[in-house]
């Protein structure tokens, strides 16, 4: 037991690997957050009135707010005063190939292991990646267009195609929803906004890699997504952030709108900052994100594999309002050394025959907290609703703590609601199975709760899947002997 | 808001401590007043509280309710409703109306040696230890308004209190009427205490008269010590416009062994609480109940269970039978403390809609702080299976017997862990009648 408590302690010590600076100039108001700042913001990306408007609602909203405490998480009170609402590289470069990016960017990619060139060639994937603020690099564009896919910064969808962006933003999420969402509402800086037409099967995987950069700065991003009748998309977002004592703030917001008959896939690989093996630093991640399946027989599925954060709060849901619409959540959530989650879903049934799927799979080690908080509400008129929820727990090690909060709350005799849940630890026996047969103790673990998350894995992207392994197998370096 | 809704109390609690505070001992007044400025400073709670968020307790509770300080008695309605709440001749029987002990329709001869079976105000009146101990200490882990509010009012209830070794031959019949005109509150307090060793079971039961309403606001605290071993019933009859607020609170030792059957049938609003602190090693507990709202009824039932040592194995399930327009809650927390190794606690929550009116909300929950636990729950809600239906009708059963039957067999699976056959008797009759189940 005793080298593998050594063990344990040497993996929970483990270090940040993605932790470093980039030295890039950044353009940054000064800190604080007023109504001046707002309308700083919004002058300095030349937002029409009716976004300012909008901004300014939700930032008078947001004044009148408190924050929310119900959450199973603790953490020292963010100063909202002392934070950068907004940062750009200053050198914003006009692109026409890769080889115009700033070096010292193309370099940061490269030790995340995402060199552009490979990725645009090998993988097939269009990025449009996030550095701080501002997105610099859209590959693909041009395949894209000719499917009339829209895939663009937010700030751009603002310029040149106002007229969906005012009709979808703000719908799924309203800026009221809550705290944080209200908080990005006045604030965001930019994100990804991705359109496909009617009938579209989008021809590649889309993604953004975000990125928290500049010292003292939240990121606010705002991400829309529509998809218009029979139309499909598949969206990878996937994160790394660099060492940071000050904790960082990121509140997001996510929007996907589902018509008739379309599926949105949304896959989240989130590995930032955790903060060191004495809990400091560390990013706090502050999500909102929505899907609504507003058309008849559409379907959202949110797969989500969350490794980073300091603390993470997120509830990727999905609102079936159309007749058969379908509702999926897949989430691996891990948390070592100080690491705490609030995570989980919410499947609101409105239409007939809705379905939806909660699997959820929880890890903890070190002095971890993981809790799934999950609603399943059958409205009335939700003839024939179904759910199944399954929440598995894994802990290891003894201070590390599991829980589960499922609301279920059901209006309709036809609804049929399961849940289920289980907590279990990586058994003793199972480890001496797999050593037994020359494995070390490390893989065996590794094996062990690769295994407990396959059935997330399983619905991941192929590329996804094989960085979101490695990814776990870090995390939980030494956690175990 | 909150001002006003403890002000509902102000008046009757003087009343009430003019009444009692000059025959009652220094160290319950103490308590009592410590309680009401508890209770003052938090006031009644609302849905923005976690605890209450799916029962508005607030209007019900905050009546204008009345203590009824003293009993004019014999009347015909105590007589029917005492007939109706006794379960069996044999079984010792304490009888309290409107929450004050009466005397003459109570029965408790031949107890075994070292065994005390008597009401709160006389244990009070002798000075027992047991009675100052648990007044005086804090109920359960943390205090809420309503166990405030009892602690404030605390004169009278049941209190059994059994020495090492001594086993209960019969079980102890607690029955709680409500007679008065016009809104009436009473709190009763009981106390349970089960030495090492030591055997009990007890049925409380809560019955009321049709009227303007009342309010019971029930606390019972038990302490069972090593390998104590204790049946625990509850049968919730109170009328359709009352409201009944209880909680239990429940300290186990090593080897010890408790089991609780809950059933809720009555009232406008009722909720149970079960606090269940597992404070020992190799204990087992076992949480079972039956809710079945009709009408406009709302039963909110909730248990939590502290794993404190390693070892300890509970169960507990919950079932729901709701029709019209209904509505069930169900809070089940399961807490697994650092120490609370080769835990093993499962629960399961099952609800039955009758109606699309219906609402049940439901919410299991599973704090683990323990790395070596088995630690499962399950919650399903749903209507009746249609292949059964169609099985039994196939059979030549008609459609509305087949549903009975059906419902029947949900129900029953609950009182099937009942023990006591008088219990089981009373139980399976009201499901047969038209009273329990709902005519489908």
């Amino acid at each position: 037991m005793s080298t593998e408590n050594a063990m344990l302690e040497e993996f929970s010590q483990r270090e940040y690997e993605h932790g470093f600076v980039t030295d890039i100039e950044a353009d940054s108001i000064p800190a604080g957050l007023s109504e001046e700042v707002v309308r700083l913001i919004s002058e300095k990306k030349g937002e029409p009135q009716w976004l300012l408007d909008w901004r300014l609602k939700a930032y008078r909203h947001w004044l009148t707010l408190e924050e929310p405490q119900w959450h199973n998480v603790n953490y020292s009170p963010i100063d909202y005063q002392a934070a950068v609402y907004y940062s750009a590289p200053k050198k914003k470069p006009q692109l026409a190939s890769l080889d115009e990016v700033d070096p010292v960017l193309l370099e940061t990619y490269e030790k995340l292991g995402i060199p552009l060139e490979e990725q645009k060639v090998l993988a097939n994937v269009a990025v449009d990646a996030v550095f701080d603020s501002v997105s610099i690099v859209t590959t693909f564009r041009e395949t894209l267009e000719k499917h009339g896919v829209i895939f663009c910064p937010f700030s751009e969808a603002v310029h040149d195609h106002p007229e969906l962006v005012k009709k979808y933003l703000g719908t799924v999420v309203p800026h009221s929803d809550n705290f944080f969402a209200s908080l990005n509402s006045a604030v965001f800086s930019d994100g990804s906004f991705c359109y496909i037409p009617k009938g579209v099967r989008c021809p590649m995987e889309l993604s953004t890699y975000f990125r928290i950069n500049a010292q003292n700065t939240g990121q606010f991003e705002r991400t829309l997504i529509v998809a218009e009748e029979g139309s499909y998309v598949s969206y990878l977002e996937g994160c790394t952030a660099p060492k940071r004592d000050e904790n960082q703030l990121h509140a997001a917001v996510v929007e996907l709108v589902a018509l008739d008959d379309a599926q949105i896939k949304y896959s989240t690989v989130q590995n930032w900052y955790p903060g060191d093996s004495e809990g400091k630093g560390g990013i706090y991640n502050f999500v909102t994100k929505r899907g609504a399946c507003r058309g008849e027989n559409s379907k959202i599925s949110w797969t989500q594999v969350e490794t980073g954060s300091a603390i993470t709060w997120k509830y990727p849901s999905v609102i079936l309002q159309g007749d058969n619409s379908v509702g999926e959540f897949y989430s691996v959530a891990v948390t070592a050394n100080h690491q705490q989650a609030d995570t989980g879903t919410k499947m609101i049934h409105i239409g007939k025959n809705t379905k939806s799927t909660i699997i959820s799979k929880g890890i903890s080690a070190g002095v971890g907290q993981n809790s799934y908080r999950g609603e399943v509400k059958v409205m009335k008129n939700a003839t024939n609703a179904r759910n199944f929820s399954q929440c598995d727990s894994m802990l290891i090690g003894d201070r590390c703590g599991a829980h589960t909060f499922p609301y279920i709350e059901v209006r309709n005799t036809t609804g049929k609601v399961e849940h289920e849940a289980s907590t279990s630890k990586v058994g003793e026996d199972q480890i001496y199975y797999l050593r037994q047969r020359g494995l070390s103790t490390e893989d065996a673990v590794n094996m062990i709760v690769n295994g407990f998350c396959k059935e997330v894995y399983d619905v991941l992207p192929m590329e996804f899947a094989v960085e979101a392994r490695k990814l776990l197998n870090v995390s939980l370096e030494g956690s175990v002997g | 808001m909150i001002a006003t809704q403890s002000d509902a109390y102000q008046e009757s609690f003087a009343a009430f401590q003019a009444d009692q505070s000059a025959t009652s001992p220094a160290w319950l007044n103490e308590a009592r007043q410590t309680a009401w400025d508890r209770f003052l400073e938090r006031g009644l709670p609302t849905r923005r509280d976690e605890d209450w968020r799916f029962t508005p307790v607030a209007s019900l509770a905050g009546r204008n309710y009345r203590n009824v300080q003293s009993l004019s008695l014999a009347s015909d309605t105590v007589e029917t409703l005492l007939q109706r709440a006794k379960l069996d001749d044999d079984f010792h029987r304490l009888v309290f109306v409107n929450g004050h002990y009466v005397e003459g329709a109570s029965s408790h001869q031949d107890l075994p040696e070292g065994v005390v079976v008597e009401n709160l105000a006389s244990s009070i009146r002798e000075g027992r230890d047991l009675a100052e101990q648990l007044l005086t200490q804090p109920v359960g882990k943390e205090e809420s308004a309503f166990t405030d509010l009892n602690t404030a009012f605390a004169s009278d209830g049941a209190v059994i209190d059994v020495a090492d070794g001594v086993t209960l031959d019969r079980p102890v019949h607690l029955i709680f009427l409500s007679v008065e005109d016009g809104p009436t509150a009473c709190h009763p307090r009981n106390l349970i205490r089960l030495g090492n060793g030591s055997s009990a079971t007890v049925v409380e039961s809560y019955h009321g008269r049709d009227g303007d309403g009342y309010f019971t606001n029930a606390v019972t605290q038990i302490e069972l010590a090593e390998q104590a071993n204790l049946d625990h019933h509850k049968l919730q009859h109170e009328q359709r416009d009352s409201l009944h607020i209880a909680s239990s609170h429940i300290d186990q030792k090593e080897h010890s062994r408790f089991c609780s059957h809950y059933f809720s049938f009555g009232a406008e609003l009722a909720r149970n609480e079960l606090n269940c602190i597992l404070d020992g090693e190799e204990i087992v507990s076992t949480l079972n109940g039956l809710y079945m709202p009709t009408g406009e009824q709302l039963m909110d039932c909730r248990t939590r269970i502290d794993h404190a040592k390693p070892n300890c194995n509970t169960y507990e399930l919950y079932k729901g039978i709701l029709d019209d327009r209904a509505r069930g809650v169900f809070n089940g927390k399961i807490f697994v403390h650092q120490d609370a190794q080769k835990t093993d606690a499962k629960q399961s929550n099952q609800a039955l809609l009758l109606s699309d009116d219906a609402v049940v909300n439901t919410k299991p929950q599973l704090e683990i702080y323990a790395d070596d636990v088995k630690c499962t729950h399950g919650a399903t809600i749903g209507e009746l299976d249609e292949q059964a239906l169609y099985y039994l009708r196939s059979r030549g059963i008609p459609e509305s017997l087949a549903r009975k039957m059906l419902i029947f067999a949900f129900a029953n699976d609950v009182v099937q862990g009942v023990e006591v056959p008088a219990v089981v008797q009373h139980l399976e009759a009201i499901l047969l009648s038209s009273h329990g189940l709902p005519d489908v």
